[in-house]
């Protein structure tokens, strides 16, 4: 059976970890990699590192970030902000990346999803999305992080990028980014509609109905936990073999969504 | 130089820093190598592999690392093939066009089922975490490649395609996508697979690469 992936965020800006509002107002809460880390111990399916500011002062800061992370996480780990070509592509995979996760160069040249699909394989290419309502049932596509408008329709654009080779869509909703309100359910379902490759849920988790109601109305494929503090103490041994067993659906969902496991250091 | 405990077989495709971190973590000397001396010298040979079959088994035909791979297999050395590498330990491979494999096992590599025994759709690349259970007449783990590893513990798939062995007694565990079984980890003699990639499973990952190890 499959099953839902959770998978934690970490934007970054320059060298440290930052926790965005609405993808605007951030602030920082500490180091990556030992927030990565601590995902990782903590039993996050994945882990996704958006450079936030990267597309805007057009640089990439994120190599390095990655390659220390890489030497003690070992799950699958996606890189976005700032990847603008192939070569950035393969600068960040040969730091330890498994895949990369691409938006404003995407949209301002489509071509650059099947260079980088071809080059690396679909499964390397994640499409990131950025998408704000506009009316009932539709959405325009942002760059940016929210900042730019680019007269796409979120439905179409995911569409045509799949077509290109995109082999995952990172589908983030500006509207409730940092709210805690629940997922845009009705854009997921708009989007798992329409293509049949994974589908990652972001923005707005805040209770586990949100995450029950995203998957099982949105058919979301993974979601994003981006405050998946999570303790330690949560590890389990599996008795009989010693090995971690990964931590139950449940118990996990409740603390990716429970604010009383963000600490005091975090939102400081 | 130490004989290293693993050798991780470099012939130009992909990543290998996850692969060799993770050994590394388990406490193996590793050496990251396309020299033939180093591979047939060490105690384990990994045969990692990302991307489309036709390009990685061409690769590794040109740089002429496939006979050693096969030469280290023949002198018992445990091999140890991940996702593409597991897929190329076979005879061949439909992706793209067919394509003449390592022949270690017998088999022919297909893709995954895009439509489920029931009629579903299923999404492919087949990506997330599926757990592990014993293949059709396996009775037990012990002394495998699964020798700490629980039925259940989920591990990392990403894929499009998979390998079955044409031998029942090949199959050692497999996962369910949608509600076809995909064979996970393959063994014949010293010759292994495994579909999912273990440097990426986290702790149920790691204990996979530690027994391999033990072997």
């Amino acid at each position: 059976m499959r099953s839902t992936r959770l998978i934690a965020r970490l934007d970054i800006k320059g060298e440290n970890l930052i926790k965005g509002i609405h993808l605007e107002g951030l602030r920082v809460i500490g180091s990556p990699n030992e927030h990565a880390l601590r995902y990782y111990l903590q039993g996050a399916d994945e882990l996704i590192y958006m450079d936030c500011v990267a597309s805007l002062y057009g640089r990439n800061s994120l190599g390095e970030i990655v390659r220390r992370a890489a030497q003690d996480v070992f799950v699958p780990m996606t890189v976005g902000g700032g990847i603008r070509s192939v070569d950035d592509a393969a600068y960040v995979l040969r730091h330890g990346a498994d895949k990369v996760a691409v938006n404003t160069a995407a949209v301002a040249r489509p071509a650059l999803i099947a260079e980088i699909a071809q080059r690396f394989g679909s499964q390397c290419m994640v499409l990131s999305v950025e998408a704000k309502q506009i009316a009932p049932g539709r959405w325009e596509a942002y760059t940016d992080n929210g900042r730019e408008r680019t007269g796409l329709d979120v439905v179409e654009w995911v569409r045509q990028s799949v077509g290109l080779g995109a082999g995952e869509v990172l589908l983030t909703s500006i509207d409730r980014e940092g709210t805690r309100r629940g997922f845009d359910v009705a854009l997921v379902a708009a989007v798992t509609a329409e293509v049949s490759v994974p589908v990652i849920a972001s923005g707005g988790l805040g209770t586990v109905a949100h995450l029950v109601d995203v998957v099982k109305t949105g058919h979301a494929d993974a979601v994003h936990g981006g405050r998946a503090a999570l303790r330690p103490s949560d590890h389990r041994r599996d008795a009989r073999g010693g090995g971690r067993r990964r931590p139950e659906r449940e118990d996990l969902c409740a603390r990716l969504t429970s604010p009383s496991s963000i600490t005091a250091s975090e939102i400081s | 130089m130490r004989t290293p405990d693993v050798a991780v077989v470099d012939y130009g495709v992909g990543n290998l820093l996850s692969v060799q971190r993770a050994f590394e973590h388990c406490g193996a000397n590793v050496a990251v190598t396309g020299d033939a001396q180093a591979i047939l010298g060490a105690r384990h040979v990994v045969l990692p592999g990302v991307g489309a079959f036709p390009v990685a088994i061409g690769q590794l035909r040109a740089s002429g690392l496939d006979t050693i791979v096969r030469q280290a297999a023949t002198a018992g050395i445990p091999v140890l093939g991940i996702c593409l590498g597991m897929q190329m330990l076979l005879d061949e491979s439909v992706e793209f066009t067919p394509t003449a494999g390592l022949g270690l096992i017998p088999g022919r590599v297909v893709p995954v089922p895009a439509v489920s025994a029931s009629g579903e759709p299923q999404k492919i690349p087949h990506i997330g975490w599926s757990p592990l259970r014993p293949a059709a007449g396996v009775a037990t783990w012990q002394n495998t490649l699964l020798a700490a590893t629980s039925e259940g513990d989920a591990v990392y798939f990403v894929h499009s395609f998979m390998a079955p062995p044409r031998d029942a007694a090949d199959w050692l565990a497999v996962t369910s996508y949608g509600d076809q079984p995909i064979p996970a980890v393959i063994a014949r003699g010293n010759v292994l697979g495994c579909q999912f990639h273990p440097e990426k499973s986290g702790e149920a990952g790691l204990t996979v690469l530690r027994s391999f190890l033990a072997l």
